[in-house]
């Protein structure tokens, strides 16, 4: 049968092969583009820090403290937008956690399986949903009623991130090692009773990881936020007063901005870019701690 | 005190009404409620926008796709130029994103490993995550719109920025699930890095791959704020990327929204009809990939 | 050039057949035979071969030779090192971060660790076969074309004569010429065995090396792969470790005996300890370890 020739019968054995151009080209084109990732990020950093340091540097730190923002007197303060950011997502957070909490509870502890499905669909329908479309239904459905207020944002920043929240509450708390759970019931523990002894205390640190993220999210959330909020630059206590919050802001007054309040703009965006991913590296911190704890012990 | 009623009460196994079973079923209610909670926004949002949405939509099908945005005041469909805007923009955004994205994760899996830099990029990846989606449409405003003035094309720019962290993190996952005898068995079959990723490894990869994609642009497709900054403001369809204004479903929602013109409402609820279809049937396609490809691997 | 193996008598003492526990008696070797086999032209040479993980001697002094269209056997205990000096000789330890040779491995009279040698050449002219089958995510036919379509062959004539070819080599074309369209991943784990060995042979490479490929085959798959293996040895020259003695000793014409040791340091250190003909170190070792092991005192 011929079939092999083997490499001693030809001419010369040469093992040095072709120079691997496609090679190695292919693995620098790999290199550029995660390399990308890196360039953006700097250029974001460098080129809008550039853009506010003219405001910064007339304003200095009253900036941050000043509750003026006029054009026509060229003096900015973002105190009112600061307040408003923090207020409204404060309020998402309190009124979506529960909810993120008890859906994912449900659908990992209470829901039977032929359920299970359906309910994270049901979430994930929810995350899918276009913040503006939100933003439509709470001007022209929710605004009527309750007004252009903080308690308006909040809701809608509520609705949009309580999918977030629950899917990272819901692989969290999957990750209580079953044998905890057995030993509550076999101790003779209700499902509450399991539910606080075996899966909070493991859960816990994940959990206010996962809600720091919904709470990154909430602060960066624009649209929704601009167009309830009642766009009026004041610090208010009451949830049903009108207000602003960065990104609004930015939204709303950035087409008939002169060059001086443009500045002042991306100097918020700075802010806000700095608080966000402030609060967003604590929570990867500590969700990603709290995975890794967890799948040591586990079982 | 007879004998058999003290057996009797040893053994009581009957269930017993205590205050501890009435919590755990109260908490189970509660929990129960908190699923009701999450339902309900979505179906009165579902409702509002199929009902008032498809009045518009449907009725007049055609000339919603393709007849020009009408004045604020005047009455009927028409958002042909934010339906055009929205897939043109949104697919060349996904057109830079992905295949940058899928190779920054290649870098990332079979290149970088635990290198310093592998792991930086992977950092920085997750940081690009979090920036808030306005503060991407005023960064290419400054780097891009203002040399290029409003064209659709500093719109898909934003978009891909906000879309590439994401893709290169499915991407990454999906490529660390394809197992290592695969790569093994193209190398000693005498196969190039390159060839073994591309013929090999990606294929393996590839449904996983196109379905996070596809997720993220329908997250992309939804977006406004970026959009504000880059894209202007137009009223008539406009195909071209480089030149001039244009707009987009998003872009159209929102300012519809600030109006007080019912007839510019509606059209607004049109338009995020149209948007709310096309997100979920990008999801949708995505479930269906990653079901068939769990079938075929069977 | 490559190094003999003496061929007086073993000077050890005890000398009775049938010392073996082993169940298949091997039959004592003729002269003629081994003259035969001790005929066939060098194709390796390990030379002093160490092999390194990091600043770790993992593999100390290795020296043996293959010979041309014979199968040769590495056996011994786990944690040896004969499948780290396996893939010493198609240079698939490359892959594994760390790893580095010392010593000589002569492919031809060429050093394949030398500085002018590429791996990718060095594969395809030396294929390998698996423990795990793993055949690609493709069809069968896309399997076996794989390495001939990098080699540059495009042309659909040829390559169905490759695919069929390499079938019927791989004892495996009647079974599936019907479904050669269909995924790979369908098959029962031997068939899926000699797809990949169909795989590697459709290269026509001169050398197979196989690393334990019965191991995660049932009894009936396993006896068909070494009938193939018979078959094959006309046409490739193969070198196999297994872990199954009676195998080595079925199958092979030399087996290289590994065991671990301890050093002064109390290391483990993998070291060859006896190459033979396989009918003289089945019969006759020269070693006790070797002894010891083929009796099954340990190992």
């Amino acid at each position: 049968m011929s079939d092999a020739t083997p490499a001693t019968d030809r001419p010369r054995l040469d093992l040095r092969g072709q120079r691997a151009h496609g090679d190695q080209a292919f693995r620098y084109l790999a290199i550029g583009a995660a390399a990308l990732v890196l360039l953006v990020l700097g250029l974001i950093a460098i080129t809008m820090t550039q853009r506010a340091i003219p405001v910064l540097r007339t304003m200095g730190l009253d900036f941050f403290t000043s509750t003026t923002w006029s054009e026509h007197d060229e003096r900015f303060g973002a105190l009112p937008f600061i307040w408003g950011t923090i207020y409204t997502a404060t309020i998402a957070v309190v009124l979506s956690v529960p909810v993120s909490l008890g859906v994912a509870l449900f659908i990992t502890q209470v829901a039977p399986s032929w359920l299970k499905k359906p309910l994270i669909y049901l979430v994930d329908l929810l995350a899918v949903v276009p913040s503006v479309v939100f933003g439509l239904w709470g001007v022209l459905m929710l605004a009527p009623h309750l007004g252009r207020s903080f308690l308006s944002a909040g809701i809608i920043l509520a609705i949009m991130i309580t999918p977030i929240i629950t899917s990272l509450a819901r692989e969290v708390i999957e990750t209580t090692a079953q044998a905890d759970k057995e030993a509550a019931f076999a101790l003779g523990a209700t499902r509450w009773e399991m539910i606080r002894a075996a899966v909070f205390p493991h859960a816990r640190s994940g959990l206010v990881g996962a809600v720091m993220l919904g709470l990154g999210r909430a602060m960066g959330e624009t649209i929704a936020a601009a167009l309830v909020i009642g766009s009026s630059a004041q610090i208010a206590l009451s949830p049903l007063s009108s207000g602003d919050s960065m990104p609004a802001v930015i939204a709303n007054q950035w087409a008939e901005a002169g060059a001086t309040q443009k500045s002042a703009l991306i100097a918020l965006a700075v802010t806000l870019f700095v608080m966000t991913i402030i609060v967003n590296l604590i929570a990867s911190a500590i969700v990603r701690r709290s995975m890794i704890r967890s799948r040591g012990v586990g079982g | 005190m007879s004998l058999g009623g003290e057996l009797t009460r040893a053994f009581d196994l009957r269930p017993k009404r205590s205050w501890r079973g009435v919590k755990s079923n109260l908490m189970t209610v509660l929990m129960a409620a908190a699923v009701g909670l999450i339902a309900i926004p979505l179906v009165l949002v579902m409702v509002s926008v199929f009902s008032k949405g498809g009045a518009i939509l449907f009725h007049d099908f055609p000339s919603f796709l393709t007849a020009d945005i009408p004045p604020v005041r005047k009455a009927g469909p028409g958002m042909g130029p934010a339906v055009i805007g929205t897939l043109i923009i949104t697919g060349t955004a996904t057109l830079i994103a992905v295949p940058l994205g899928v190779l920054g994760a290649i870098f990332l899996n079979e290149y970088g490993g635990a290198s310093k830099f592998a792991r930086l990029v992977r950092f920085m990846a997750m940081v690009m995550t979090g920036v808030p989606s306005i503060v991407m449409g005023l960064f290419i405003y400054v780097v891009w719109t203002m040399h290029f003035h409003l064209q659709a094309f500093g719109g898909a720019l934003a978009l891909a920025c906000l879309m590439l962290p994401i893709v290169i993190n499915a991407s990454e996952q999906m490529l660390r699930l394809v197992p290592n005898s695969l790569r093994e068995a193209s190398f000693a079959l005498g196969a190039t890095k390159a060839r073994t990723v591309l013929t090999v490894v990606l294929p393996a990869a590839g449904s996983g791959i196109v379905s996070g994609s596809l997720l993220a642009v329908a997250r992309a497709a939804g977006e406004t704020a970026p959009l504000l900054f880059t894209i202007g403001a137009a009223r008539t369809i406009n195909t071209a990327l480089f030149t001039d204004e244009n707009t987009a479903l998003s872009a159209r929602i929102f300012e519809n929204a600030k109006e007080a013109v019912v007839n510019a409402q509606d059209r607004g609820w049109g338009a995020a009809l149209a948007l709310v279809l096309l997100a979920f049937s990008l999801t949708v396609i995505a479930r269906v990939v990653t079901a068939y490809a769990t079938k075929v691997r069977k | 050039m490559a190094t003999e193996q003496p061929m007086t008598e073993s000077k050890s003492s005890s000398t009775t057949g049938g010392k073996l526990a082993t169940t298949a008696p091997v039959p004592a070797p003729r002269p003629s035979m081994i003259e035969g086999l001790m005929s066939a032209p060098v194709v390796f040479t390990v030379e002093a071969l160490d092999v390194f993980y990091g600043a770790y001697k993992a593999v100390r002094g290795v020296e043996l030779a293959i010979r041309k269209n014979q199968i040769t056997a590495f056996i011994g205990p786990s944690g040896c090192g004969k499948t780290t000096v396996l893939r010493c000789l198609n240079r698939m330890n490359d892959l594994i971060p760390g790893a580095r040779v010392s010593g000589k491995v002569l492919y031809h009279g060429i050093d394949l660790y030398g500085p002018d040698v590429s791996a990718t050449e060095v594969r395809r002219r030396i294929g390998m076969v698996f423990q795990k089958p793993n055949p690609f995510p493709k069809s069968i036919y896309d399997n076996v074309a794989y390495g001939p379509r990098i080699n540059g062959i495009r042309d659909k004539a040829k390559l169905d004569e490759i695919v069929e070819k390499s079938l019927r080599s791989a004892a495996l074309w009647d079974e599936v010429k019907d479904r050669l369209k269909h995924s790979a991943l369908g098959m029962s784990g031997g068939q899926q065995q000699r797809l990949c060995i169909a795989r590697t042979i459709a290269v026509e490479p001169e050398v197979v090396l196989m690393d334990e490929p019965c191991s995660a085959l049932d009894p009936i798959a396993t006896a068909r792969v070494e009938d193939l293996m018979r078959e094959l040895k006309q046409h490739f020259t193969i070198v196999i470790v297994t872990h199954n003695m009676q195998q080595a000793a079925r199958v092979s014409d030399f087996t290289a005996f590994f065991t671990a040791e301890l050093d002064t340091a109390g290391q483990r250190f993998g070291q060859l300890v006896e190459f033979d003909v396989t009918a003289r170190i089945f019969s006759n070792p020269k070693e006790q370890r070797t002894e010891n092991y083929i009796t099954g005192r340990f190992g």
